[in-house]
């Protein structure tokens, strides 16, 4: 098997370009999943019950469905709503509510495993339940969580190929397009895979730098 | 304010945690610049007591004032308790401070960090300004020169003096010891108490609960005894030490004063 070099010089700034729309469209669903993400776990662990129930409700929907029928699904039924999201509006809202219910589970414990103690010293010298929140329990819990959100960030990048279904341009719709045009899928799909791979191993490098960042009171 | 208003006032406090009754009636007045120390066994209540004072645990039942203002509750218009609003509360634990047994540092703040965050957090201040306090309070408790350690780093005894001075730099009126020794090193106890003698010295309001009688009757103004959620007995330290009234506090101390012959429970 040979790759046709003539038609990778020719597609690959395409490609790069995709990769491009493939890496905002994952950081900021990352970004949204992680607001939405927090907001689940803290509703989960609220003493009080609908809200308990709601957030519940929202992460077992999620989960138990296909992320490929809910990204179709929010597509196909916004105009009987009267609402006409772009494609890449929509795709985005899909996929941030797809990681906000994996990342609130994620969260969930990394609260749940802040000593009680430490919220309840801060709480103590009068600081408020989100002072509390933003100041101690968030950045004991990131030295936690980082490697389980890096994982989850590196999904996010492939997930997202799913939104190439409603016609958003990132790296795997450019990649059926040149099948279709060219009739070369080897070469669209080596370069789209590369190319994935090259955007997971960034988040991968950033997520350690990360992790070294919040764990620095951990090391001798 | 005036000089006769009582630091904390608890009146007919109750507290269950579901079916389990773990305060059943207390009523306590701890005048201003008193110690008071509260001993008991384990299940006594005196922990809960203590966490009730700073609204930590939630009265079932009952009231405690604080300087002569209601915590956590307002009194409403018919007498009846109701949830009083949490940034008051957040206003009036910040007069209120608490040492916990196992000191509850934040891992990710070095000591000097831990000291003054609740500074910059709640009081607002500049950075400058809290290190200043901050250091000054480090000193105090005499680990001036661990305060770019994170806790980490530092001894049981050396963590608990940094959430001493944690505590007094908000400078609270009144604060709260929460058996601060108990998880510390035999020989890590003594900088600790220390430090709380220093404190009593200066006039500071103390509530004790300890297991550390040397302390008690050296430091103490007065003394509760506490078994099965009420007070039992109280008074100088002399009396309820060394010439209890009742015979739950004589058997009590008999157990505590004959651990004590190994060196765990008695120090000064």
């Amino acid at each position: 098997m040979t790759l046709d070099r003539e038609l990778l010089a020719e597609i690959w700034p395409l490609f790069v370009r995709a990769s491009v729309t493939t890496a905002w469209i994952s950081a900021l669903s990352m970004a949204i999943g992680l607001v939405l993400g927090l907001l689940t776990a803290l509703a989960r662990l609220s003493p009080w019950r609908p809200l308990r129930l709601v957030a519940r409700g929202y992460v077992e929907l999620i989960r138990g469905t296909p992320l490929l029928v809910q990204v179709y699904f929010l597509y196909a039924a916004a105009p009987y709503y009267h609402l006409t999201l772009p494609p890449i509006v929509s795709g985005v809202t899909s996929l941030s509510l797809y990681v906000g219910a994996y990342a609130s589970e994620i969260l969930r414990a990394g609260i749940t495993a802040v000593h009680k103690g430490q919220i309840e010293a801060a709480r103590s010298l009068g600081m408020s339940y989100w002072q509390t929140l933003r100041r101690v329990t968030i950045p004991i819990m990131a030295a936690l969580v980082t490697p389980a959100l890096t994982n989850e960030f590196t999904g996010v990048l492939k997930w997202s190929s799913i939104l190439s279904l409603i016609t958003v341009p990132e790296l795997t719709y450019r990649a059926y397009q040149v099948i279709a045009e060219s009739y070369a899928p080897i070469e669209a799909l080596v370069l789209s895979g590369l190319m994935y791979w090259a955007l997971t191993d960034i988040v991968a490098w950033g997520g350690r730098v990360v992790e070294r960042r919040v764990t620095r009171h951990l090391s001798p | 304010m005036t000089a006769d208003v009582p630091a904390v006032k608890v009146v007919g406090l109750h507290k269950s945690f579901g079916s389990l009754e773990v305060l059943r009636g207390i009523d306590l007045e701890v005048r201003r610049g008193e110690v008071l120390c509260v001993i008991g066994p384990s299940g006594s209540g005196k922990s809960t007591l203590l966490r009730c004072i700073n609204f930590l645990e939630e009265p079932t039942r009952g009231m405690v004032y604080v300087n002569g203002e209601p915590i956590g509750f307002r009194e409403g218009p018919d007498g009846s308790r109701v949830r009083d609003s949490a940034a008051r509360l957040n206003a009036m634990r910040q007069r209120i401070g608490i040492v916990f047994q196992a000191y509850n540092l934040w891992p990710h703040r070095t000591a000097l960090g831990n000291v003054i965050e609740a500074l910059l957090v709640v009081r607002k201040l500049p950075r400058e300004r809290a290190i200043e306090i901050g250091r000054r309070q480090l000193a105090r408790v005499g680990l001036a020169e661990k305060a770019d350690q994170y806790p980490s780093r530092l001894s049981g005894g050396q963590q608990q003096r940094v959430a001493i001075a944690r505590a007094l730099a908000m400078e609270p009126e009144i604060m709260l010891f929460d058996e601060v020794t108990s998880a510390l090193d035999p020989e890590l106890v003594g900088e600790v108490l220390k430090v709380m003698r220093q404190l009593a010295a200066d006039g500071m309001t103390m509530v004790v609960v300890t297991h550390e009688m040397g302390f008690a009757r050296e430091v103490a103004d007065r003394v509760v005894f506490m078994d099965g959620g009420v007070i039992v007995e109280e008074g100088p330290p002399d009396e309820v030490l060394g010439n209890p009234r009742h015979d739950r506090t004589r058997r009590f101390l008999a157990r505590v004063l004959a651990k004590g012959d190994d060196g765990s429970s008695v120090r000064g």
